[in-house]
């Protein structure tokens, strides 16, 4: 059997853990320039707190419900993997994909009543920079609950199952930067 | 999970965080500047350290970990610190931002200690697509 790289004595964790920990690093490098800038914008425009007043609020304090739920599923889902329950931890993880689809629903309706009333990407900055930071996070909620459903399958048959921890660390990420991203866009206003 | 065998209630910890979503959500309904900030982003703050502790165990990961995050985010802030004195003043010892950057037909820009309206500069470009 092929040796498989699995531990790092430097840093005294699993391969697979210090490189999720790694992509967290380098996505808070990613959304924290996005969040920043915006920050930089909103405080010298005085037109784009007139802007962000047509976000609505409680699409934005649904999606954070949904994503904090979600997040829930996935910590339930690494629990059950930790009890070594891979059909559990795998319907648990279906759970949370389940709170990704209806994020990115309510995300593309919400957005679909936003053009249409004339709110598009090229309306102004702040229009710019929602769309911006909203489809960036959009895109890995996406990408998570693709590489979600491989785990899932994987784990109910009860190979890999340590990485119901690894993505469920990416998707509390993800979570995390809606926490900030849900004040920002629709309560600083 | 943790390493005392005690199971953490997650469902709790979700209640919490449902808890403090609500108050962040009502907060701004008071219409007071400062009960807003603090609801808004002192709230969050809290919901991501909860998330981060809780859900994700930064706490029980090694340091190295914690060296990551916090070197990601020193970075940020670097990045912040750097570019916030350009976009964020509209003059500086030997320059004046033109209007054009400074911002759209309905601000305002301070040029040379007065305010004058920014389509009315020198250098407003109309039909910016902003």
């Amino acid at each position: 059997m092929r040796p498989i790289a699995n531990t790092r004595s430097a840093s005294g964790m699993p391969t697979g853990l210090l490189a999720v920990w790694w992509v967290v690093g380098s996505e808070i490098v990613i959304f924290g320039g996005v969040l920043a800038a915006y920050i930089m914008g909103r405080l010298t425009h005085d037109a784009w707190a007139i802007q962000s007043a047509n976000t609505n609020t409680y699409i934005g304090a649904f999606n954070t419900f949904v994503l904090l739920t979600s997040s829930l599923t996935a910590v339930l889902a690494h629990q059950a993997a930790e009890e070594g329950n891979g059909k559990l931890a795998a319907k648990r993880l279906l759970y949370t994909v389940g709170g990704a689809v209806l994020f990115v629903c309510v995300k593309s309706f919400e957005w679909y009543t936003e053009i249409s009333h004339g709110f598009t990407i090229t309306s102004s900055p702040f229009w710019s920079f929602y769309y911006l930071a909203a489809g960036i996070h959009a895109l890995h909620v996406i990408a998570g609950g693709i590489i979600m459903l491989v785990v899932a399958n994987k784990v109910k048959k009860g190979i890999d199952m340590h990485h119901v921890e690894l993505i469920g660390i990416y998707w509390h990420f993800v979570d995390l930067v809606w926490i900030f991203l849900f004040p920002l866009l629709y309560i600083a206003k | 999970m943790s390493e005392d065998g005690h199971h953490t209630n997650y469902v709790k910890i979700w209640a919490i965080l449902m808890v403090l979503l609500f108050v962040s959500i009502i907060g701004p309904e008071f219409g007071i500047r400062w009960l807003t900030l603090f609801t808004a982003f002192g709230i969050a703050c809290i919901k991501a350290y909860m998330v981060a502790t809780k859900f994700m165990h930064i706490d029980k990961m090694p340091s190295f970990v914690s060296y990551i995050v916090v070197t990601c985010l020193v970075f940020m802030l670097l990045f912040f610190s750097a570019v916030a004195p350009d976009v964020m003043n509209d003059t500086g010892s030997n320059w004046v931002k033109p209007t054009w950057v400074a911002g759209t037909e309905n601000d305002w820009v301070t040029v040379g200690g007065h305010m004058e309206d920014a389509g009315h500069g020198a250098e407003a470009s109309h039909g910016e697509s902003h």
